[in-house]
């Protein structure tokens, strides 16, 4: 079976191909939603979010060079977008946003539940990481992004991606020794 | 542990999340290694990499997927964009993309299958002068010999990508495993490890078992 490169589905997408721009949103739209959907943790705006980051690959497809993969590219522009997004948002419906999002660790059934279940609560608190670490381990461990994606996409240098994932990872495991689970490190 | 050590052990250790999802270079994925094959507390943390790579990805997985929506959206606004003219991109590689991409499959198919043709004589060759050297009681590779039914217990495996076919194949033989899908995104295979369905306590210990096999990168349970 022969699959068409994104790289030639981005050349296509320049000259207006209506066709190669479904194959390449057929292609990634669920990875590139899921990314976005970690950072601004609601379902409608995350769907948003991809129609515009797409639109911007059909108007910008004639631009690209190559320089990276065309993931790590729709992941950059998603990245820049949900962050605008972020910004865009008031002080007050973060607050309410982020009272939703974290949960009361005192006396939850769920989370003495968790205690048992080592995988769930470290699913827990990976959703409770910071936007800086939740995205930084995403890229890294489900996009499969390597250390120059990472910076690329990130707009950090590569030896500041290692140490933010470090310091991420530290906090994951932080998070989950309040929970009862002590790893043995850091 | 000097410090010259120390700061070379910090080093190798930012980098086990890379070597766990695959995305290391080779002269990189050497290096770590040699220092986890050295090193018990840094394999040690290296298991905790893996369960992060693994919560992750099991995350990451339940987040579900956009409605239609999504791309009803898009096309509209793409429909309500000026038409454009025609570019020339001035990327090589998409250009010689485009180039084999502009091939009918008829003639891919016919390109293909006399590479295929030339792969197959060679083997022929090769296969014959090993053959009068040694005989053989003949193989049966470790998927081949049965038909995956949808029976059984399944889990996903991600191979280590420096694990090479000799070493997988060894483990699937050794493990009497069948690989029932894939690779899927990832290069994520679904592997039976069981002819019968497994109890989950007994499916989890499986799972447990095989984490520990240096060609295997992830496995989770699957249904």
């Amino acid at each position: 079976m022969q699959t068409t490169s994104d790289e030639v589905l981005i050349g296509r997408i320049a000259n207006g191909d209506r066709l190669a721009m479904q194959v390449l949103f057929a292609r990634h739209h669920v990875g590139v939603y899921r990314f976005v959907l970690r950072l601004v943790r609601n379902e409608a705006t995350a769907e948003d979010l991809i129609s515009d980051v797409f639109l911007d690959v059909w108007r910008q497809a004639g631009k690209f060079e190559g320089r990276s993969a065309v993931s790590t590219w729709l992941l950059s522009i998603a990245r820049f977008k949900a962050l605008s997004m972020l910004r865009r948002r008031t002080e007050d419906e973060l607050d309410d946003e982020a009272a939703g999002a974290i949960e009361d660790h005192s006396d939850d059934p769920e989370v003495a539940l968790a205690k048992k279940d080592k995988g769930k609560a470290m699913r827990q608190c990976l959703s409770e990481l910071s936007n800086e670490h939740r995205e930084i381990i995403d890229l890294v461990y489900y996009h499969e992004k390597s250390v120059e994606e990472v910076a690329a996409i990130v707009g950090i240098p590569e030896a500041t991606v290692k140490t933010r994932m470090f310091y991420a990872r530290k906090k994951l495991s932080e998070l989950l020794k309040e929970r009862g689970i002590d790893r043995g490190w850091p | 542990m000097n410090t010259a050590n120390e700061t070379e052990r910090s080093d190798i250790e930012e980098l086990l999340p890379w070597l766990a999802a695959g995305t290391l270079d080779h002269r990189d994925t050497r290096r770590v290694e040699a220092a986890l094959a050295e090193d018990p507390e840094l394999a040690r943390r290296y298991e905790l990499v893996r369960e992060e790579l693994g919560e992750t990805i099991h995350l990451n997985e339940t987040l579900g997927a956009p409605s239609a929506r999504a791309m009803d959206a898009l096309f509209a606004k793409i429909d309500a964009e000026p038409a454009r003219k025609p570019v020339v991109s001035l990327n090589l590689g998409a250009r010689i993309g485009e180039f084999f991409a502009s091939f009918s499959p008829r003639t891919l198919a016919w390109s293909a299958s006399a590479a295929a043709l030339a792969i197959v004589l060679q083997a022929a060759i090769i296969g014959g002068v090993l053959l009068k050297e040694k005989d053989t009681g003949g193989y049966e590779t470790a998927s081949a010999p049965t038909t995956v039914s949808g029976e059984g217990s399944y889990v996903l495996i991600q191979f280590q990508p420096q694990a090479n076919a000799g070493a997988i194949t060894n483990f699937l033989e050794t493990n009497k495993l069948s690989i029932a899908g894939g690779p899927s995104a990832g290069g994520i295979y679904r592997v039976r490890v069981a002819a019968k369905k497994l109890a989950k306590p007994d499916l989890d210990r499986v799972v447990k078992e095989l984490q520990h096999n240096t060609v295997v990168g992830f496995v989770a349970v699957t249904e």
